[in-house]
């Protein structure tokens, strides 16, 4: 099953490759991985969209945990929880196939940040399986280039993830 | 008062109250050395190989209550140190690694003895930091000793650029240290351990594996404790010899793959399997699928969360520091009328008596040629069981593990979790400096003691009057086992051709040597070196080249699916 973990981990050099490390030695997954400061800047949010049985994820929380820079971990799957990912496309807009991808990018609720005369690159923010749609919805062929974020993850409602 | 890096670093140890440092010199660490000369409340052990540096600190941990440093220099100082690093990582010995790194300016640079550090040792320690900053500096070694030695301990490495060692900055030392970000559950949950006594009071089939944890925890007098009030068998694991008194006639001998056939019988067929301190590892209890099939109810009490139901899942996970945890149950079960229920147990113990009966340490007492369990019996008879028993890895560590019976723990020294051929002569400096006054003897092979023979000079240096007993058996004795049993009898490179004359080489490095090659030399030899209190005595014992370690559990079988020694 898919899980979307969310940590705050001490703003250190070296923590980052802490917990990539953990799951490569480990042999867990990493679907995506996210990670910025928070409003404090000592601290740093992560975001890591893993797999796993039960069993596994149980482990990969404790180990993480484990970790001397990690200060908490929270399984937002658990309970609701919002997600998004940002995307920039570059796909391909000349002649007649121009307008319709305009419309098709309306329909998405994308932003075009930049045109040129063959071309549009668009925004887009969603769920992951949001922007995966995005990119079946279009021929392959007129896909230039993408470039995504991985998810990012936030609990609904009351659920708070700080110290 | 302002100190220079490697000053401070000096006053640091001597706060923490650091007797010895195992280390070796080289340019990254020169002002280290420079201030450490300049002093003499810490001592330098200078070993030969930073391997040796390691372990020895790592022996100096397991062998007292107190906390074992080593210093080595950058680049090559450090990759010679990290077997050592690892093996007390799997071990969770708490110790705390100083290496130097070039200057900061030059990190990244490729330069002269350069290493990445940090990145190298990541997975083989509980923590590292590299300072960047000599303001950083007593607080991150504060942080090292607080970390390696509080919940799992295990060893925290700090990497000091030259110039930070050079730099000057004020120095105080920390007298309390948190993190916001590491706090381990020490004190288990009051619930649970009510649950738990529940259920040992209810077993009929109860049985108690402990491991390293109370060796670790200081809580082998809990343990005994708790498993006298019961009256419950008790089995250590390999890591956790000594946690029970091992002459104990509750104590059913080791668990797992060379553990007593009454061991794993009782392990897989009890209803209630107390397990302290021990982390269901492969060579403990087999195909853990079928360890798993038998149904019984697991407690399991463990420092570390990711410990439990790691391998195998349990029925009441209890974290916290286990001599506490056990203390507690103590305390419930004292004031609680209730008992476990005798005619149970007795039936239990006397299916037990049964398995016993298969007397699965039996060998043949009569050879002409030395056997290596006889040589262990009659080592424990002489040390009245007293002496620190360090050892490498191979059949003469199963050996050790199995016939000597350690009443106390921190006796019993062995990687049993890296596994690491080399680890027994340098552990045994460390146990040796920690103990002065003790009998410590190095049981060995000769394809292990090869591995860090070159510690047999810091020996001199340092006189230290280790007795090494070399099982000689002309073979990686432990990988021909497997070749015998698993591989046809194709000796691939397992036969040790061109072995040195061990006594020759003992003297060589100004020690006793002895070569031993009939059993009925052996007690006297023994008595002999034993009796020289104040040298190393290198005993080389020629022992039966073909002699097998039993009980067996073949790798990825059942527990109770052992090969004894009479169906060969
Ligand atoms: C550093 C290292 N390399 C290889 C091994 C694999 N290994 C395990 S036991 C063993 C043989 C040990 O031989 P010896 O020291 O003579 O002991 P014996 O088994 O004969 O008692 C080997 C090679 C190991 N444990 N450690």
């Amino acid at each position: 099953m898919r899980h979307i973990l969310s940590i705050l981990v001490e703003n250190e050099a070296g923590a980052l490759s802490r917990i990539a490390g953990l799951f490569s030695a480990r042999g867990y997954n990493i679907e995506s991985l996210t990670v910025a400061p928070t409003e404090d800047a000592t601290m740093s949010r992560m975001t890591i969209v893993t797999s796993g049985s039960d069993d596994v994820i149980e482990q990969i929380t404790k180990q993480l945990n484990k970790l001397v820079e990690v200060v908490k971990v929270v399984d937002l799957t658990e309970g609701n929880h919002i997600e998004r990912e940002l995307m920039l496309v570059k796909v391909r807009a000349a002649g007649k196939d121009r307008d319709e991808m305009k419309r098709l990018a309306d329909i998405f609720r994308g932003r075009i940040l930049d045109v040129t005369d063959k071309s549009y690159t668009i925004e887009l923010t969603g769920t992951g399986a949001k922007l995966d749609a995005f990119l079946q919805t279009i021929e392959p062929g007129v896909i230039l280039e993408t470039v995504r974020t991985g998810a990012s993850g936030i609990g609904r409602g009351e659920r708070i993830l700080r110290i | 008062m302002e100190l220079t890096g490697a000053e401070i670093l000096i006053r640091c140890l001597q706060e923490e109250g650091v007797e010895y440092v195992f280390g070796y010199p080289g340019g990254a660490v020169l002002n280290i050395y420079d201030e450490l000369f300049k002093q003499n409340r810490v001592k330098h052990v200078l070993v030969r190989h930073e391997q040796g540096a390691v372990h020895a600190a790592d022996g100096y941990s397991r062998s007292s209550q107190k906390i074992g440093v080593a210093l080595v220099t950058s680049g090559p100082g450090v990759t010679n140190a990290v077997t050592g690093i690892a093996t007390a990582y799997m071990d969770s010995i708490p110790m705390v690694v100083i290496t130097g790194q070039v200057p900061t300016a030059a990190i990244g640079q490729d330069a002269f003895q350069e290493c990445d550090t940090v990145g190298i040792t990541r997975p083989t320690v509980k923590h590292n930091f590299l300072v960047k900053n000599v303001d950083d500096l007593a607080v991150t070694i504060k942080k090292a000793f607080y970390l390696a030695t509080t919940g799992r301990p295990g060893p925290v490495l700090v990497d000091i650029p030259k110039d930070v060692s050079q730099q000057k900055a004020d120095f105080s030392y920390p007298k309390t240290i948190s993190l916001r970000s590491y706090n381990p559950v020490t004190k288990g949950h009051a619930g649970q351990i009510r649950k738990a006594v529940q259920l040992l009071l209810e077993a009929k089939r109860p049985m108690v594996y402990s491991g390293g944890g109370v060796i670790l925890n200081d809580a082998a007098d809990q343990l005994t404790r708790l498993v006298h009030l019961l009256g419950f068998p008790c089995t250590n694991t390999l890591m956790g010899l000594g946690g029970f008194p091992g002459t104990d006639p509750q104590f059913t001998g080791l668990p797992g793959m060379h553990g007593t056939y009454e061991s794993n019988m009782a392990m897989q067929n009890c209803d209630v399997l107390l397990a302290v301190g021990a982390r269901f590892d492969d060579r403990v209890i087999g195909d853990p699928a079928h360890f798993y099939r038998a149904d019984r109810k697991i407690i399991h009490i463990d420092i570390d969360p990711s410990s439990i139901s790691k391998r195998v899942k349990v029925d009441v996970p209890i974290v916290g520091y286990v001599g506490d945890v056990l203390s507690e149950m103590v305390k419930q079960i004292e004031s609680s009328p209730a008992r476990p229920d005798p005619v149970a147990l007795k039936a239990w113990w006397a299916e037990i008596k049964e398995w016993q009966r298969k007397d699965c340490l039996r060998y043949d007492r009569n050879s002409k040629l030395i056997k290596p369990q006889f040589v262990i019996q009659k080592l424990y008879e002489l040390t009245k069981g007293d002496a620190f028993v360090t050892s490498d890895v191979g059949q003469h560590q199963m050996w050790a593990a199995q016939y000597y019976k350690f009443d106390k723990p921190r006796r019993w020294i062995n990687s049993g979790g890296l596994g690491t051929m080399g680890f027994g002569l340098p552990s045994a400096m460390g146990v040796q400096l920690a103990n002065p006054n003790a009998d410590v003897v190095c049981i060995t092979g000769e394809a292990s003691i090869q591995m860090c023979i070159q510690e047999l000079s810091t020996c001199k240096q340092y006189h230290l009057p280790i007795k090494i007993v070399n099982l000689n058996n002309r073979y990686m004795g432990m990988v021909r086992q497997w070749q015998e049993f698993f591989y046809g009898n194709r000796y691939a490179e397992s036969y040790m051709d061109a072995l040195p004359d061990f006594v020759k080489l003992a003297e060589a490095y100004g020690h006793v040597g002895l070569k031993i090659e009939q059993p009925r030399d052996v007690e006297g030899a023994l008595r002999e070196a034993l009796a020289q209190k104040d040298r190393l005595v290198f005993l080389d014992v020629i022992t039966d080249q073909t002699e097998n370690v039993f009980p067996m559990v073949p790798g990825g079988k059942g527990l109770t699916e052992m090969i004894l020694a009479e169906e060969l």
